[in-house]
């Protein structure tokens, strides 16, 4: 059971709703799926939904974010609006980024939102750019960077994280350590399971949380953005699992129910619940109250996407290069 | 007074760094050692570590960094040694930076500036003596520089900080000891047109970089036979100058493209395939093109030597163009 010592009624109806909006939104893109509405890969977030909202309450807004490409979680967590998402992945043009990017690439340059990045690590050195950016032009923000824990066994994580901690520049990196890279078990990639231990020889702080809890995350996320928002970066590795396949196309031969099963008894919004309603913080009919508001939400966010406009064909060729307007396309 | 071309790029770079506050300069040694090839030697004393700023042996993570604080309002000026180590950057700039403003919907502008030796000639073997510009050149997103000239190592750098996206430039290594007199009225060059080192009228060569030197001295030797060729620096490989390529092949009627890059699936394929696309009409004889033999760069400096476009087989190739062979 988790503690709850600073957590008042609103805050933690807060990051329900929040868990829970990330939860429906996806169920719904399932169902989307199945419609034809969304296609190409879609990897989504149930299980994991503790991480980003409990680390995204810790940002301020001029803070960055790089997240991966099982990104919804984050993008609704930072505060996307969740009919832009919804039409980012139907692939219309009114959607977060125009709709060129789909499921694995939404951005949202205004809060800071840099992706939706498809290549596992890919991301990681541009979260260190973003923070050297921020330290040499004197600006207070951090930058948070999720990853899988796959992406430890990416040259790019170990050269981003020992570049972090030479320049000491403000970056919290957030493993999300499912276990699984695809159908890899971290023990069959990794010499050293420990991924805050791979962290800490790069002389930084690191920190194993419980993933599934969203107030510990939460907790957490504010230790590391501390020590970042000092001028140090800092590792957090958050212990979760994705509850659904990685991606639509996953028979999930490779592991076995019951582990997913046991670790559904502890699904972050069950955990909230549960703390929640001993605590006196809230009862049944909040989170029914919850319920209803949410599917408000996604029925506005799936009305929004519906009514989005496809970009003309004529336009095909738009943002590959900055307009010349005065000169030859590239 | 002469002037050698690093001495150019490092005057470019002085331009950048003193004009614009948000320009660095990044890579591995550039700063104590002052460069690989002595580019950057002696600005760590003026600049300070802040902006001459050396990195680990991390191509792909210092070359993402440059991306990302290009990203949020930096101007980074990216020094990769060689053109073959980047190719362990490969992903941060064919993933990032040539599609963040795409997958962003227009969102995300990423002007980083990418430098890199290119080109054989010093006996460096088959990882240190590849042209990879020609690959590059394939990719949409990215703009393709090749400083052939003392004014366009001096004046293209300066250029490409006013873009909005991703440049590449390539420097061949060959060209760096070159010393010569800078013209005294260029202050500043475009990064759109190729440009025309040579007038003729029985052919055109088209190529860039350190070969337009060899072609300029296959000219002399066909000139001194009878036949005036044109020479084509290209300047920008991507995106290509079709007008001027156009316009010279349309005057000569007969075109040889010479690239230091392989045959096979090579910017000269690209070159010859828009020669035949635009110019069909206009053409005298099939377009022919001298390339690397498609070995791995060989040690032996006759086999490199061999290996490479030379003004020999220059002159022979044109020969065959214009049935004089």
């Amino acid at each position: 059971m988790i503690a709850l010592p600073a957590l008042d009624r609103p805050t933690a109806l807060a990051l329900y709703r929040e868990m829970l909006l990330i939860r429906r939104f996806e169920e719904r893109c399932i169902e989307l799926y199945g419609a034809g509405k969304i296609r190409g890969f879609m990897h989504l977030y149930d299980g994991e939904e503790a991480v980003a909202v409990g680390v995204m309450r810790a940002l301020e807004h001029h803070d960055a974010v790089v997240a991966t490409y099982r990104e919804h979680g984050q993008a609704l967590a930072r505060g996307l609006p969740p009919g832009e998402v919804m039409a980012e992945l139907f692939g219309k043009r009114e959607g977060s980024s125009g709709g060129r990017g789909g499921s694995m690439h939404v951005f949202d340059a205004q809060r800071r939102f840099y992706g939706g990045n498809a290549i596992v690590g890919g991301g990681i050195p541009i979260a260190v750019g973003l923070a050297l950016a921020d330290q040499m032009l004197g600006r207070p923000s951090v930058t948070a960077c999720f990853f899988g824990e796959g992406a430890v066994a990416e040259g790019e994580f170990h050269e981003s994280l020992n570049l972090a901690s030479l320049w000491r520049l403000p970056v919290v990196f957030v493993c999300e350590n499912n276990r699984w890279a695809m159908g890899s078990a971290l023990d069959i990639d990794e010499a050293e399971t420990d991924v805050a231990t791979k962290a800490r020889g790069y002389r930084m702080a690191a920190e194993r949380v419980d993933g599934m809890d969203v107030v510990a995350v939460a907790e957490a996320a504010q230790r590391a953005v501390a020590i970042a928002r000092k001028g140090a970066p800092c590792l957090l590795e958050m212990h979760t699992c994705r509850f659904r396949a990685h991606s639509m196309f996953d028979a999930q031969g490779y592991r076995d129910k019951a582990e997913v099963e046991r670790w559904r008894e502890r699904d972050p919004l069950l955990v909230l619940a549960r703390a929640g309603k001993s605590h006196g913080l809230f009862d049944d009919d909040a989170l029914h109250a919850a319920e209803q508001h949410v599917r408000g939400v996604i029925d506005d966010a799936v009305a929004f996407a519906e009514r989005g406009t496809w970009e003309p064909v004529e336009e095909l060729e738009r943002h590959v290069t900055a307009p010349r307007p005065d000169r030859r396309r590239a | 007074m002469t002037i050698s071309y690093r001495e150019c790029c490092k005057l470019a770079l002085r331009q950048c760094l003193d004009q614009d506050p948000r320009a660095f300069l990044m890579g591995e040694d550039v700063a104590a050692y002052g460069g690989c090839y002595a580019v950057s030697k002696g600005l760590l004393d003026v600049y300070g570590p802040e902006r001459i700023r050396d990195t680990p042996l991390s191509e792909s993570g210092f070359v993402g960094v440059g991306i990302g604080a290009a990203i949020n309002g930096l101007r980074p000026i990216v020094e990769v040694m060689t053109c073959n180590f980047s190719l362990l950057a490969l992903d941060q700039i064919i993933n990032n930076a040539a599609t963040l403003r795409h997958m962003s919907g227009g969102q995300l502008a990423v002007p980083v500036i990418i430098r890199m030796a290119t080109g054989a000639g010093r006996q460096l073997a088959a990882q240190h003596s590849h042209s990879f510009e020609g690959w590059y050149a394939h990719i949409p997103g990215l703009r393709i520089l090749a400083p052939a000239t003392l004014e366009d190592a001096r004046f293209m750098l300066p250029a490409a900080l006013a873009e909005q996206d991703p440049v590449l430039i390539f420097e061949h290594i060959f060209l760096y000891n070159q010393e010569g007199e800078l013209d005294a009225k260029v202050s500043s060059v475009d990064l759109e047109r190729a440009a025309v080192r040579r007038r003729g009228t029985q052919l055109s060569m088209i190529s860039y970089g350190a070969n337009v030197q060899k072609c300029l001295a296959a000219a002399e030797v066909l000139a001194a036979d009878g036949i005036e060729a044109e020479v084509i620096d290209l300047r920008v490989l991507r995106p290509l100058d079709d007008a001027t390529l156009v316009d010279t092949v349309r005057r000569t009627h007969r075109a040889l493209v010479v690239d230091e890059g392989w045959r096979s699936g090579g910017l000269s394929a690209e070159l010859m395939a828009r020669v035949c696309e635009l110019c069909f009409d206009q053409l005298d004889a099939p377009p022919a093109r001298v390339c690397t033999a498609e070995v791995p760069i060989p040690y032996p400096k006759h086999l490199e030597d061999a290996a490479l476009p030379q003004p020999a087989s220059i002159v022979a190739a044109a020969r065959r163009v214009c049935g004089r062979g």
